[in-house]
């Protein structure tokens, strides 16, 4: 991982050990996740309440539903909208360094804080919260595993206090748009490398043009990118919304699956970015694949671009020529 | 912009808009969350049999809705979201408290931005007010499949 430091006082041409940046005690209380490549980036719903409060800590909620924060919350919990927090209002892109340090120290995130982020809809959003805070070089963000869906299940604490964090101070970073994100060119430049398409498989096989329910991010063409190989997110998680374990993931996505090596450079995609997080998350934190990156223009973009090669049907389909 | 059309709607839309307009971006968010709390519950007939309900696409949530027209020409709306669809359930009651004894002449005249005038595009997002959106057309096309003789 490219670290871009620039203002935080390290000085160029030197790296930090993980272990200097964690701010707080990584989770080691589950078994299932310290088989994982980056056990660190997971947290249990047990450890995460047993660490409510403690110094150093930031919970963050990002959800689908710009309300559902406010009709209860992880006590002590800051909200981050995928949408209107973390996207630019104009272009299609992300806040820059200086919205984005802006929005963090508002939030009582330092560049230092570990944040812990969860949301609705099997943490499709957290984890899109979770790469875009990546993108910016923010060390130290773990996925609450199971989300909000297993907190409440678990009948844990929710609350509807607003949570009033003191505003500190976060430095303008330029973010990072080459390691764990793929525009429309790097994609084509990549073809003939593995690609996960994420999606439904009526979206891959070109029946629908969006998501079933999500008419609005809808495409002019149908259809994948040729050789992606289709494999729905949720394939990643088990019935209680939790990721399934190293050896299942394997079995999905590596030897026995998909054939993913770990020097692979992979790509994932599905519609604007945010359920490719979630299994970009799983690649690259759980799995250990080092070179993964999320294309979040997605069928959204490929699918109204002029001219960029697609294929029908269930098979990923030949390299053009 | 949108105060300059306040009188192109009938009273209660004209207020709720009002309302919306006069707060802060994040007092927005908390009135459109008190809308949701507000949304009436289905009469029993719907209760019974959702199937009576449209489904209503543009939503990401799983909402659905009818608007029914009764012999007086007076038009009815019903809906049902879940719980963890709280902005889906504003938009519905929204349309709920402002519908609630128009006529369908007046609801079929009923502007098709009127979500967007709401103030709500920064808060809650253009994207998702087009949920609201949707519901309105669907109503607007079920009043007009009602009127037809």
């Amino acid at each position: 991982m490219v670290l871009l430091w620039q203002g935080t006082g390290t000085a160029p041409g030197t790296t930090r050990r993980r272990s200097q940046t964690m701010n707080v005690e990584a989770d080691t209380t589950s078994d299932k996740n310290a088989q994982y490549a980056h056990p660190e980036r997971l947290v249990t719903t047990q450890w995460l309440a047993d660490h409510l409060g403690t110094p150093g800590l930031v919970v963050v909620e990002s959800d689908e539903d710009v309300l559902l924060y406010e009709t209860g919350h992880i006590p002590g919990a800051v909200k981050i909208d995928w949408h209107t927090d973390l996207n630019d209002p104009d272009v299609r892109d992300y806040v820059d360094g200086a919205r984005f340090a802006e929005l963090l120290g508002s939030k009582g995130i330092a560049r230092d804080t570990t944040v812990v982020v969860y949301g609705d809809k099997g943490n499709w959003w957290a984890a899109y919260t979770l790469w875009v805070l990546s993108l910016f070089g923010h060390e130290d963000v773990r996925l609450l595993d199971g989300g909000r869906t297993l907190w409440i299940a678990e009948g844990r604490e929710v609350t509807t206090d607003a949570s009033r964090p003191t505003a500190v101070e976060y430095p303008v970073v330029e973010r990072d748009d080459t390691t764990l994100r793929a525009f429309k060119d790097d994609v084509l430049a990549h073809l003939g490398n593995p690609i996960v398409d994420i999606r439904s498989p009526r979206e891959y096989n070109g029946e629908l043009a969006h998501m079933p329910d999500y008419p609005n991010e809808g495409a002019l063409r149908t259809g994948h990118i040729p050789t992606a190989r289709n494999v729905p997110w949720a394939t990643a998680v088990a019935d209680d919304g939790t990721y399934r374990s190293r050896a299942e993931l394997e079995a999905i996505y590596q030897s026995g699956g998909l054939g993913l090596k770990d020097e692979d450079s992979v790509i994932t995609y599905c519609r604007i970015g945010e359920r490719s997080s979630h299994t970009w998350f799983a690649l690259k934190h759980l799995l250990g694949i080092d070179r993964v990156r999320n294309y979040d223009g997605s069928w959204t973009e490929w699918g109204n671009t002029v001219r960029v090669p697609i294929v029908k049907g269930d098979e990923p389909g030949e390299l053009p020529g | 912009m949108a105060d300059d059309h306040s009188d192109d709607v009938p009273e209660t839309f004209a207020r709720i808009r009002a309302d919306f307009l006069e707060l802060s971006q994040q007092d927005r968010l908390l009135l459109l969350l008190d809308f949701s709390r507000e949304l009436p519950e289905l009469p029993e007939r719907f209760a019974s049999d959702p199937e009576l309900l449209e489904r209503v696409e543009e939503c990401q949530a799983p909402v659905r809705a009818f608007t029914e027209v009764d012999p007086a020409g007076i038009v009815h709306f019903y809906a049902s979201a879940p719980p963890e669809a709280p902005t889906t359930r504003g938009f519905a009651a929204i349309l709920a408290e402002g519908l609630a004894g128009l006529t369908a002449e007046q609801v079929l005249a009923l502007p098709d931005d009127y979500p967007f005038t709401l103030g709500l595009t920064e808060a809650v997002s253009l994207l998702r007010l087009r949920g609201m959106s949707g519901m309105l057309d669907r109503t607007k096309r079920q009043v007009r499949e009602q009127l037809v003789p």
